[in-house]
Order: structure tokens, then sequence, then C-alpha cells
């Protein structure tokens, strides 16, 4: 079948999307540099590796399983005061049949498969110096076989929350064209739970006085990461508005100058923010605050004004380093790459804002009743499923890895072989 | 407490999702479903102090 026969989808619009489907995996590896860098230089390798073994497992996890539900015109559905909530897709296993999809489909699989595999490393960051990459790859199996395709369907699909404008008039239904929900809530909450089971890293909260800081050892990979992270964003955003909310290529500056305004009014925020705090800028707070605009981008970009995503940006960075710090000091929850704040909180305002920031009546409920879906629903549903996956596959690497460092423990090399490594006073 | 927390999320959901079907003006609505969220992160305060207390920090 000539797959260009029966096109809703215009030629130029498949070769744009096509181009920024291609640049976009440059978020998926600023992330991963992000969360080597905010890691210790003797877990280094295992945190890259673990990267790329995480996201091999969870694509092809997510084409054998989980595209059957995420991305199929037909679900299953049921009836409830005389409405229909279509809650799972009904597709063909294991892509049988992808070549013969229409083109916007096949583009929509390959942003799914995008998605599903940033998903995977958000956690991997806040287990980052005591995971092991067997349990990693289990967790991101678990999350593409059954959580993203799920939430993928509601969101992306003809799922319940995107037929909520027109079963009961909210809007134009729970918008999201980013991923904020499926990507970064869901991610960000997956690295709660995580960090929640694996534990703190040894040393971290000592009995008596203050948290131990245990700083990245690589503040330019942090940096440079941002950098990356941002060329794969502004094409994700853009390429999310033409595949799911069918924008038109001539509104696509405005989602790229948005999304550029969210990043830019974030970093500034934290780093005055910081340098208030602190008296001097913090470099890994203040990549934390860029990659939380980022995020927040990609609710909003495609709703909002351009000042309205500037506001949100500034917001996002203020938020971001304070819950950093909750997180750390108040509620003794160990995230080196600050996953929970990042993903989760700035994915969650994002919402929010396209709800604030929309035009259309009852919007702003929409976006509420999206998040209380991955908040209420899925985040204990993870829980049950990670606890019992602990279970049978431990999560955390027995004391002697954590001592000489996840390198060295699962890969048997370091990352820097020419470098001594010097003991930690926690270890003393 | 852990998983009593983990049990009240899901209920806040609920609460909002029965809010869309019981109500059609907007404010009883949006009330509820803040409502809802409010007994999410409720759920959530519980669950983060229950892990808490596992750990020593309370």
């Amino acid at each position: 079948m000539d797959p260009y026969s029966a096109l809703p989808f215009p030629e130029t619009a498949f070769a744009l999307t096509l181009v920024l489907l291609l640049l976009a995996p440059l978020a998926v590896a600023g992330l991963a540099l992000i969360n080597t860098g905010l890691g210790r230089a003797r877990s280094a390798a295992q945190s890259l590796l673990g990267s790329l073994v995480l996201i091999a497992v969870a694509i092809i996890i997510f084409a054998l399983i989980g595209s059957t539900f995420a991305y199929p015109p037909v679900g299953y559905l049921f009836e409830i005061a005389g409405v229909h909530w279509n809650w799972i897709g009904q597709g063909h296993f294991a892509l049988s049949g992808f070549s013969s999809e229409t083109v916007d489909t096949q583009l929509g699989l390959l942003f799914e498969f995008l998605a599903v595999a940033m998903l995977a490393i958000i956690p991997w960051g806040s287990g980052a110096d005591r995971w092991r990459i067997s349990a990693g790859a289990a967790v991101a199996a678990i999350l593409a076989a059954i959580l993203f395709p799920v939430l993928a369907y509601w969101v992306w699909g003809t799922g319940w929350l995107t037929q909520l404008g027109i079963n009961f008039g909210l809007g134009e239904g729970f918008v999201d064209a980013g991923g904020a929900s499926l990507i970064h809530v869901l991610g960000g909450l997956s690295a709660l739970v995580v960090a929640w089971l694996v534990g703190p890293r040894k040393g971290k909260f000592p009995r008596e006085g203050l948290s131990t800081a245990m700083p990245g050892h690589n503040a330019s990979y942090v940096l440079f990461g941002c950098l990356l992270a941002l060329v794969g964003w502004l094409a994700w955003n853009m390429a999310g508005a033409v595949l799911w909310l069918n924008a038109d290529p001539t509104t696509l500056t405005v989602i790229a100058v948005n999304t550029l305004l969210c990043a830019a009014g974030a970093i500034a925020a934290t780093f005055t923010l910081t340098r208030i705090r602190f008296g001097k800028p913090d470099a890994s707070l203040c990549a934390n605050g860029w990659l939380s605009g980022l995020v927040t981008s990609s609710a909003c970009a495609s709703v909002a004004k351009p000042a309205e995503a500037l506001i949100a940006g500034i917001v996002a960075g203020i938020i971001t380093p304070l819950l950093v710090e909750l997180l750390e000091l108040a509620l003794s929850i160990d995230d080196p790459s600050g996953g929970i704040s990042v993903h989760a909180a700035g994915g969650i305002w994002g919402l929010i804002a396209a709800g604030i920031f929309a035009t259309q009546p009852g919007q702003f409920v929409a976006q509420l009743i999206g998040i209380a879906a991955v908040l209420g629903l899925f985040l204990p549903i993870m829980y049950g499923l990670f606890w019992l996956l602990n279970r049978v596959l431990p999560f955390r690497a027995e004391a002697d890895g954590e001592r000489i460092g996840m390198d060295l423990h699962e890969l048997g090399g370091n990352a820097y072989p020419e470098f001594v490594l010097h003991r930690d006073d926690s270890y003393r | 407490m852990k998983y009593a927390g983990l049990l009240v999320m899901p209920a806040g959901f609920f609460l909002c999702v029965t809010a869309i079907v019981l109500f059609s003006s907007p404010v009883p609505r949006t009330i509820f479903v803040i409502s809802g969220l409010i007994v999410e992160l409720i759920g959530l305060g519980v669950t983060i102090r229950a892990h808490m207390a596992h750990r020593g920090g309370i």
C-alpha cells in the first residue's frame, strides 16, 4: 500500500514532523548526560550504559506489548451514566500491520517510541549510585508494557481524557501535546517510588545533623546536557503540536519561542534565587531549573502566549530549587538527579499553567482531571508493581557496590581509569 | 499508614471523576475536582510521612 494514498496529513507536515522527530532524541541524550553528571564519578559508566540499556528495553517492550494498547484508532470502552469511557486501545500485537498504517499513525508511534525512551531514564537518575541495571531495566519494562501505553491512549489516542471536551464540555479535553503528563509526571512519580524503595545512599542522612551534601561529579556534563536537551525539546514540542493538536505549521514558531522563554525564565529565576539564598548561583540547581522550564513547556508551549510562557517558566524556576531542598532536608528523600522536583513538579505545574492560560471554558478542570488521573491512579498502581518487583529482583546493589562504586561493581571497570578516586567521608 | 495513604489517593481520583459526571454547573464541578486533588495530596502526604517514619526521619 502506498502510505501517501489516503492522507489526511499533508506531505509538508509529514516531512517537517519526521525531521523534528529525528532531532527529538537529543532531549533524551541531554537527560542521560545530566543524570550521569549529577551522580558520582565511580558510577559514571554504569549510569550512561544503564541509560542505553533502559532505553533499549523500553523500546523493545513497547514494540512487542505496549504499542498494542497505546495508539490504535479503536479501543475497549464501557458505558457509565450514558457516557462512553474509552480506557484501553485495541490494536495489532507486536507492531504487525505497522507498515500499512497511515503516515500520521506511523509518526505518532515513532513519537511514542521516543517518549517511552525518555520516560525510562527519568527514574534512573533518581536511583543513581545504588540502583542495579537489571532492576532498572525491569522497571523500564513495566513502564513500557503497562503504565505508559494506557496513559498514552488516554492522552494522545482516543481515550476518555481526550474525550472530556466532547462528553462533558470541558474545553478541548485534556491537552498535553509535549507529553508532560505521561512522560514527565509519570517519570517523576516513578522516580519518587524508586527513591523510596531503593533507599538513600549510604551516609546521606546521618542520625544527627543535616543531610550530607553529595554533589554531582561533573558540572560540565550537566550543563552541556542542558544545551542538548534544549535542541531536543524544541523539536519535541513542535512535533507534538503537529501530531496531537493538528497544529498548523505556521504556528510552530510561536511554540518554539514559548519553549525558549520557558527555559530562559526558569533558569533566570533559579539563578537569582540560588544567588540570593547561597551568595553564589548553584550550577546543579540552575540545571534543574532549566530542565524544569523545559518540562513545563511540554505542557503549555502549544497553548500559551509568549508572555504567559515566560511567567510559567519563572514559576517553574522558583518551585524547583525549593522543592529539591524540601525533599532532601525535610522529607529525607535522596534524589541525586532531582528527577522528582524537575519532572513531576515541573510537569504538574505546566499542566496547570496550560489550564490557566487556555481560553476555552472548562479547560482548567480538564487539566486538573488529567493530573488527578496520573497522581491518584497511576502512582498507587506503580508503587504496588515496583514493590512486588523489588521483592523478586532487589533494586539496591549490595553494600560493596556502593563502597567501590557501581562501575567496578557492575561493569568491572571505571569510567575514568586514570583518575584515583578518593573515598567518601561516609565510609571512614 | 503507608498503604492507607496509597489507598486514599485513588479515592481522590474517583471523587474527581464523580464530580464531572454528577455536576454540570462549572462551579460545583471545579470545587469537587479540586477537593479530589486535595484528597490525593493528603494521601501522598501520609505516604511520604510513613516512609520518613520507617527510615527514622521523624
